[in-house]
């Protein structure tokens, strides 16, 4: 756009309709002179201070962790034994537990949020949209202790009552979907985790989306409805593609919402560090979750330094999972360019 | 609200906040085991209404406790696993008990009342290694012949978090189980081999009641106050018992407390005496940097044991014989000394 534009226009315009004054910038800028620096200064700073937190962590991660990094090394990621007694660890019960739960909010939470916001942008009717949206917003505000109270006494009785036990029986023997069901049908376990996180993430996904999709030129949406497009060819066509970076950053803060999330896990997940089958509705456990429940009576030494690798690892994972966000965006681009 | 206004004011905070600090030089502080903590608290109060003299307790842990000692950021540490003799040696520590409590097994079987259950550490270990699985099973059937256990799968409950409760819990499962020790062994966190893990006594309540043939263990006040279904135990006398404050101060005094304050009461010989019993404790150095901290925390304790039984029992803590009390007291003024070697004036 900028190009077309010509290349000093107001500039100009300017200098003709203050014809007769002089040229110089504001006064104001000659009476603090220090201000300007100042305010450099401080956005500099406060730029830094967030990169040297980062490095500051990772360091003090790494440190804390050195004990264990250097007894198990790399086999810690792949070895399910968590033994304080033995001081033997291995991670791989968490790590499994963290990524399985985040993929399972994510399954539910993306559609659903998806439908949350193309209902408020294209079909709501105007006197709902604002009652509604603040409605999810606030989900977004609850306590997430209090998703995890909720989840424990409310809604892994009915999870197990009227959901678990109905799979259970349905898919009974069937290979490959029947170990997945199998366990005690209790409510605790891996899919209540990820279900709780689901709820907990999609007020997150929701309004990203529904801010990004209210941004879309309503010219670009109204040519397409003017071609025919019905409302669902309009989202997916044209808001979507317009808006994919909204959406995608809006998952990715689903996500690690998801991965970071440690109270609401902790009541619903069973918190249990053996790795028996893939079942989903056996109790588990995740980083965090260990971290919170082990952390105050880890004696200091290799129990305490296996808890800090844990978190190293978390934080590996989520950087990594950014990482990947971004360059999905960047293939998007491309391909996109390939295309036109 | 322009800078200079904004400055004013966070000086101002700053100057309370440090007023605040520096409040009273007879102040202490303590951290360590979240067990005690609400008796802690209740005789903090008390103390400080009869002496002016404030205790800030932190809950945060035996282990983070044992830590905060160790680096001498508290006056006094608080763990409800006693550390050995020679680790306090090697450290300069002392350490003395303070109350008694009880881990309680509870149930939530259909038509079971309290105390109907019976059952003995060698099942209660299987169950929790996952060899007995039902509540039919003959192990269980034997010990209890007029109960009628049904056929369904047992869901066993623990503590996720690290716990004094879980400490004692596995010690009394190794001391009775054989198999357990060989497999599991004891400590605040260990392996554990079957079931769902809930945070804090809380937790594990709210799992137990929450689902039907689950087994969990609390300590004794959860289980009073939430009315649960307790079972009976087969103590070392061969005596089924419930739990309840003359049990656990039956297992109290079947220890040798005399040679000692390292003293585990799981298991303890007496015919009334509660099996899974265990004190808790408070760990001081014995050659202080602040000999007059020190002192008050001793002050405070003395206070504590001569006017805080009446509490500990109102909140389900059991207040320790008097004999041991006596005990403990002796034993400061032989080992907690002030730099030039005294004892340390504590009364």
């Amino acid at each position: 756009m900028s190009t077309i534009v010509p290349a000093q226009p107001h500039l100009g315009e300017a200098g003709t309709v203050r014809a007769g004054m002089s040229d110089r910038p504001p006064a104001a800028r000659r009476v603090s002179p220090w201000a300007d620096v100042l305010f450099s200064a401080l956005a500099h700073g406060a730029a830094w201070l967030t990169l040297a937190l980062l490095a500051g962590i990772l360091v003090s991660l790494v440190v804390g962790a050195a004990p264990a990094i250097r007894e198990f090394g790399l086999g810690f990621l792949w070895t399910s034994e968590w033994d304080p007694v033995q001081n033997r660890y291995g991670g791989l019960v968490m790590i499994y537990g963290t990524l399985m739960t985040s993929f399972i909010a994510l399954v539910i939470a993306v559609p659903v949020s998806f439908g949350i916001a193309l209902f408020l942008t294209e079909l709501s009717p105007a006197w709902l949209k604002r009652p509604l949206g603040t409605a999810i917003e606030l989900l977004a505000a609850v306590p997430s202790i209090v998703y995890g109270m909720w989840g424990l006494l409310v809604f892994s009785p009915i999870l197990a009552r009227f959901v678990q036990q109905p799979l259970q029986s349905a898919f009974q023997g069937v290979p490959l979907l029947g170990p997945l069901f199998s366990g005690p049908p209790v409510g605790i376990g891996l899919l209540s985790a990820g279900i709780i996180l689901a709820i907990m993430v999609i007020p997150f996904i929701a309004s990203v989306m529904r801010d990004v999709f209210d941004v879309t030129p309503p010219m670009l949406k109204e040519s397409a409805y003017a071609l025919g497009s019905t409302t669902w060819e309009v989202v997916w066509r044209v808001v979507l593609p317009y808006t994919k970076t909204g959406v995608v950053g809006g998952i990715m803060l689903g996500l690690g919402r998801a991965l970071g999330e440690t109270m609401a896990v902790t009541f619903v997940i069973g918190n249990f560090n053996q790795l028996h089958s893939v079942s989903l509705f056996e109790a588990a456990n995740s980083i965090t979750s260990a971290l919170a429940n082990e952390f105050g009576e880890a004696a200091a030494g290799l129990h305490q330094a296996s808890l800090i690798y844990l978190g190293l690892v978390l934080f590996v994972i989520t950087f990594v999972v950014l990482a990947i966000s971004k360059l999905l965006l960047q293939q998007l681009k491309k391909r996109e360019g390939a295309a036109a | 609200m322009t800078t200079l206004q904004m400055l004013a004011r966070i000086t101002a905070s700053l100057a309370i906040a440090a007023a605040a600090f520096a409040a009273s030089a007879q102040d202490v502080t303590g951290a360590g085991a979240t067990f005690p903590a609400p008796i802690y608290a209740k005789w903090a109060d008390a103390y400080n209404k009869a002496t002016g003299v404030r205790l800030n307790y932190q809950s945060i842990g035996s282990g983070a406790g044992i830590q905060q000692i160790r680096a001498r950021t508290v006056d006094f540490g608080a763990s409800d696993m006693p550390l050995a003799d020679d680790v306090l040696a090697k450290d300069g520590l002392m350490q003395f008990p303070t109350v008694i409590g009880g881990v309680v097994p509870v149930v939530n079987i259909k038509d079971v009342a309290p105390g109907q259950l019976k059952l003995t550490g060698q099942v209660l270990g299987d169950i929790y290694l996952g060899k007995i699985t039902k509540w039919n099973d003959p192990a269980l059937a034997a010990l209890n012949p007029g109960v009628a256990l049904p056929a369904e799968a047992i869901s066993p409950v623990r503590r996720a978090d690290g716990s004094g409760t879980s400490f004692i819990f596995t010690n009394y499962l190794s001391k009775t189980n054989a198999d357990w020790k060989a497999k599991v062994g004891e400590g605040t966190a260990v392996n554990w081999p079957t079931g769902a893990g809930g945070k804090g006594n809380e937790g594990v309540a709210a799992f137990v009641q929450r689902l039907p043939n689950s087994i969990g263990y609390v300590e004794y006040a959860y289980a009073k106050q939430n009315k649960m279904t307790y079972a009976l135990l087969k103590n070392k006398d061969g005596n089924f018992v419930p739990p309840d404050a003359d049990n656990f101060k039956a297992a109290a005094a079947g220890a040798d407390w005399s040679r000692t304050f390292f003293q585990m009461l799981t298991d303890q010989p007496g015919k009334e005496a509660w099996p899974i019993s265990g004190a808790t404790f408070i760990l001081v150095y014995k050659a202080p940097e602040k000999p007059v901290n020190v002192a008050n925390a001793l002050k405070f304790f003395d206070w504590a044991y001569a006017n805080g039984d009446k509490m500990a029992d109102d909140l389900e803590y059991v207040p320790l014989p008097a004999a041991v009390k006596d005990l403990v007291r002796k034993s400061w003024a032989t080992n907690v000394k002030d730099p030039a070697g005294h004892a340390i004036a504590w009364k």
